[in-house]
């Protein structure tokens, strides 16, 4: 048999020495292969588009030269069955884990793990039925959708409560398990979730826990790096900071990072988005004066100024 | 004999792979994918039942198939077929249609003539399966 031919998942196993043809192939290039599934381009716009992230990279870096070697032993006729695609993706909200998904999905595809690489969110709500024989119906719908894709469960953790033995939820996570065996060529499956909530999640399901191949944890921004993100942001809505306001901004994202409920990116986005508001009625309030495109663009200190943080941190202190 | 009925009428039954790909040109055509079955296979039975709902954003075949999989494993005896619904303004009907399914034996039509007045013939045809009542025309048993 030629060694080219690459044999199915049901490979018979074989050691390298058995096949003297794959020495004389081994300089089948990884770099053509990289080259051409496109991927280096994803990995590029991962880079640039998230700030920061360093370990979350990484990690996606590995999975992607792991999925490329499979791939090119799968070529040369190694032992090669399909490898786990599914993963868990745990972090504080707004830590960027749904973006880094879609991200994956096209990965995945540019490395023909995926035929279609489209993302389908969903949560307990879209899985989990409210009386018997509906759960099933349920989440095998959002089986079919996330076929040739990514199906993304967020706040997986609310699948299992334990304190409700009749729960439905059980039941959705049976039904996707044995999908996950079942359709492994066809979709990946990611869990989304804080860390610690996951973690007590695969520990009570342990089928689950050792079907996930690949877990990955995203960190807390920096100070920084959030600066960095709003920079981003007001640049894609074509905002700019005042001198004055940069500064404040910054203030303002050390204090907010102090309080509670802070959402990481999310929260930065909600905080221009009020900003825009308070920008919006001082130019309302000065609208017997002339207005240029400028002022129109620019946010002042005093439009960060006017948020509860800044009255919070001063109530706080005496 | 083999009732044949839409699109691949004249071909032999497709193998899963061959529906497969079918329903994957479908999707790519951005059509809706539904599957429907009878027991009543008269050329103008037009109204077949549902099996699920219409597949409206569907991607990828896999997941057309998992339906057609549980149709079936459910409808054994039954003619089975899948349709592609085109929604697109102007259309707004069924694209292609094509039986993935038959029942082992079919029995076939009679032809029944009716004389009436002034030495004219009214023709009919009849199924002889729909001489059972609907749910045990093929087959011994309904579901297992």
């Amino acid at each position: 048999m030629p060694s080219s031919a690459a044999p199915g998942r049901a490979t018979v196993r074989k050691s390298v020495s058995d096949s003297p043809a794959i020495a004389a192939e081994a300089s089948l290039d990884l770099d053509a292969l990289y080259r051409e599934s496109n991927i280096d381009a994803t990995l590029q716009t991962l880079d640039r588009e998230l700030v920061g992230l360093a370990p979350v990279k990484d990690r996606v870096r590995e999975i992607a030269a792991l999925l490329l070697v499979e791939k090119l032993r799968n070529r040369v006729g190694l032992q090669a069955h399909a490898p786990p695609l599914h993963m868990s993706f745990t972090g504080n909200p707004g830590t960027g884990k749904t973006t880094v998904a879609m991200r994956m999905a096209a990965i995945l595809k540019d490395l023909g793990y995926l035929r279609k690489g489209h993302l389908v969110a969903c949560t307990r709500d879209d899985l989990v039925g409210e009386f018997i024989g509906h759960t099933a119906p349920k989440t095998r719908e959002m089986i079919k959708k996330a076929m040739g894709g990514v199906l993304f469960v967020d706040e997986a953790y609310f699948l299992h409560r334990p304190e409700n033995e009749r729960d439905y939820g059980k039941e959705a996570i049976e039904i996707l398990l044995q999908s996950m065996e079942d359709h492994r060529d066809d979709f990946a499956v990611i869990f989304a979730g804080y860390a610690r909530e996951m973690q007590q999640f695969f520990s009570s399901n342990p089928g689950l826990g050792s079907r996930v191949a690949h877990h990955i944890d995203f960190p807390d921004y920096s100070p920084d790096e959030l600066y960095q993100i709003a920079e981003g942001m007001l640049e894609d809505m074509q905002y700019r900071l005042s001198d004055g306001a940069q500064q404040t901004l910054k203030n303002y994202i050390g204090l907010r990072r102090e309080q509670a409920h802070f959402a990481n990116a999310r929260s930065i986005r909600n905080a221009l988005d009020r900003a825009r508001l308070r920008q919006a009625r001082r130019l309302f309030e000065a609208r017997g004066q002339a207005l240029d495109i400028n002022t129109l663009a620019t946010l002042e200190a005093a439009d960060f100024e006017g948020s509860r943080v800044f009255a919070k941190a001063s109530g706080a202190m005496p | 004999m083999m009732i044949t009925q839409g699109t691949f009428s004249f071909l032999p039954p497709l193998t899963r792979e061959q529906i497969a790909a079918q329903v994957s040109y479908c999707l790519d055509q951005g059509w809706a994918v539904s599957i429907e079955y009878t027991d009543d296979p008269h050329p103008r039975n037009v109204y077949w039942e549902m099996f699920g709902h219409p597949m409206f954003d569907i991607q990828d075949a896999e997941g057309v198939m998992l339906e057609v999989d549980r149709a079936l494993e459910a409808l054994p005896h039954y003619y089975i077929k899948v349709n592609a619904f085109d929604a697109s303004i102007g259309w707004e009907t069924i694209r292609l249609s094509f039986i993935i399914q038959r029942p082992e034996q079919e029995p076939g039509f009679s032809l029944e003539r009716q004389e009436c007045a002034g030495r004219n013939v009214r023709y009919t045809t009849r199924s002889y399966a729909v001489e059972r009542r609907s749910g045990s025309r093929y087959g011994t048993k309904e579901r297992e």
